[in-house]
């Protein structure tokens, strides 16, 4: 990690407790406000607390350990090799590791793609990066319940696939144009 | 403790077992991994609980229903994938939020179209994205990836 990398950090860090600090502040000053309205406010800020609490530090040791014995490395290796359905199917098992937000994987697909992988797995891998990460599939479990979090699941990935191999298309399409048009000249 | 609960922290116990057993050094530095990024994530976290705790304490269920609830229809769909596509947070936060939300009387696919916006399309990190991996492909994603969201929360709407 760079040192930019570390101060933009460090200032999100800061931005992040000062916000938190005036949220706590608002809260009370509302409540002082509205006496009337404390239980109802403190008791719902109470469930959720607590409900993420159970499963917060068990989710943290999770992506501790993916972060540590997964190297991003590995995730490039095995998705610059794969192709067609294989390469689909590995592009969603390699995003579903948990590895950090979505702007970390940008330069990782970019890089990728200069070594010619394919668009779709690219844009798979992408996606589930973004949305179908184990710890997030956790917490989605705890509070929405398996039924959401089950068809959710299965819905986004079927709509992924048809995304990635349309977007394939229509790259690969308007590429197709633009060298027949420079041709042409 | 509900039973997700347990089994999520069960499994993190078990892999913590087994990483331990294989590896020290490297489960320790796992570990201190895991405490650094809850640290980062905690006033994430309390923020929205704030958040829920004064939306469930404050505003009436009739009020989120009439613009995010079942009779607001489409509209209320978009409003809210709309909302998830600019907002930039944690997705493991959206989760809470999106309970909230519902129980304050948000219909289903409303939920639904509100975590699959706000975890698939980046606006904050869209200059990013075109800048790595250029115009066409990133805005295509972004775009497509919408569409998408809308698509999943209707049919879930109708399903649950």
């Amino acid at each position: 990690m760079n040192e930019e990398m570390i101060r933009k950090q460090r200032k999100a860090f800061v931005r992040d407790y000062a916000i938190m600090a005036a949220a706590l502040a608002i809260m009370l000053v509302t409540l002082l406000v509205y006496p009337d309205r404390v239980d109802g406010v403190t008791t719902a800020s109470w469930n959720f607390f607590t409900e993420m609490m159970m499963i917060l530090p068990a989710v943290m040791v999770i992506m501790g350990l993916f972060a540590v014995w997964v190297p991003r490395e590995i995730i490039g290796k095995y998705l610059g090799k794969a192709s067609g359905l294989k390469g689909i199917l590995i592009a969603i098992l390699l995003g579903t590791l948990p590895a950090g937000p979505l702007y970390i994987a940008f330069p990782v697909a970019a890089g990728l793609l200069k070594k010619g992988a394919r668009i779709s797995n690219i844009i798979v891998f992408l996606s589930a990066w973004a949305c179908i990460k184990l710890p997030q599939e956790m917490v989605e479990l705890q509070f929405l319940g398996p039924k959401f979090m089950a068809l959710r699941l299965v819905l986004t990935i079927v709509f992924i696939a048809i995304m990635a191999i349309f977007i394939e298309r229509v790259i690969e399409w308007s590429d197709k144009r633009g060298t027949k048009a420079r041709e042409a000249k | 403790m509900s039973t997700t609960a347990i089994v999520i922290n069960v499994f993190a116990l078990a892999c913590l077992i087994l990483a331990f057993t294989k590896d020290r050094a490297k489960t320790k530095q796992s570990l201190k991994v895991g405490v650094k990024s809850f640290i980062r994530i905690l006033p994430v976290v309390l923020i929205i609980i704030v958040f829920i705790g004064l939306l469930l304490g404050f505003v009436p269920p009739d009020e989120v229903s009439r613009i995010v609830g079942e009779q607001a229809g489409f509209g209320g769909i978009l409003i809210i994938a709309l909302m998830g596509a600019i907002m930039n947070i944690p997705a493991l936060i959206s989760f809470p939020l999106a309970a909230s939300l519902i129980k304050s009387g948000a219909s289903i696919a409303a939920a639904a179209a509100f975590i699959t916006t706000l975890t698939m399309v980046g606006t904050v990190t869209l200059p990013l994205e075109i800048k790595e991996l250029g115009r066409k492909m990133a805005l295509l994603r972004n775009g497509i990836s919408f569409i998408i969201a809308i698509v999943i929360a209707l049919i879930m709407g109708v399903l649950l």
